[in-house]
């Protein structure tokens, strides 16, 4: 093994982790605002394993996946938020 | 060598993604969570899309990943301003040890406006 299977392989465990790490507060969060960050940075790392991935399989076409989970998340995000604020404005 | 360039900055930046989870976790409230979670995310994507870069060394990989990373960059700070912005005004609960509140009776309980 290269380094860089070593370092991919390695990689694709931390962000596995991190994965179960935010279902964890997915699932627990007090507020529902706790889960809108972990929805949020869920897609963040669903772009990092993408990208991860498409390193490990040499494959290029999963990171247009990318692109538009970072949009959608994004997306998501804003329209959470949004009505949060709607419901508590008079 | 380029290799072991790539991966360098892959570790580093799936480093970065693991402690913004753990600070997700760790943290006491939900503001101290966005402070963690948004700037550590943003640098840990944007390194491993770096690296995917540089280990193929192609225009059309490299347009795309450059693309994901300025649009990472536009928008995390865009979203953690309006999480933070509904949370304030849902009225979520500070960390117990929090000292200054420095919002508190600047904004208009009913219409949002600032006074």
């Amino acid at each position: 093994m290269s380094f860089l299977e070593i370092a991919v392989n390695i990689s694709i465990i931390m962000i596995g982790i991190s994965l179960i790490l935010i279902f964890i507060r997915l699932a627990v969060g007090p507020s529902i605002e706790d889960r809108i960050v972990a929805l949020d940075l869920l897609a963040a790392n669903a772009i990092g394993f993408v990208a991860v991935y498409a390193i490990q399989n040499k494959t290029t076409t999963f990171l247009d996946v990318g692109i538009i989970v970072a949009l959608l998340a994004f997306l998501g995000t804003v329209a959470f938020a949004y009505y949060l604020e709607r419901r508590t404005r008079k | 060598m380029i290799e072991i360039i790539s991966g360098i900055v892959i570790l580093t930046g799936a480093f970065f993604i693991l402690i913004s989870a753990i600070g997700l976790i760790r943290m006491p409230d939900l503001f101290t969570r966005m402070s963690a979670t948004t700037k550590a995310s943003t640098l840990g994507v944007g390194l491993v899309l770096l690296g995917t870069a540089l280990f193929w060394q192609d225009i059309g990989i490299s347009a795309r990943a450059i693309i994901i990373i300025t649009f990472l960059f536009l928008t995390a700070p865009v979203a953690a301003h309006i999480i933070g912005r509904a949370a304030y005004f849902d009225k979520v609960s500070l960390w117990k040890n929090t000292k200054v509140d420095e919002l508190k009776g600047k904004y208009d309980e009913k219409t949002h406006d600032l006074k």
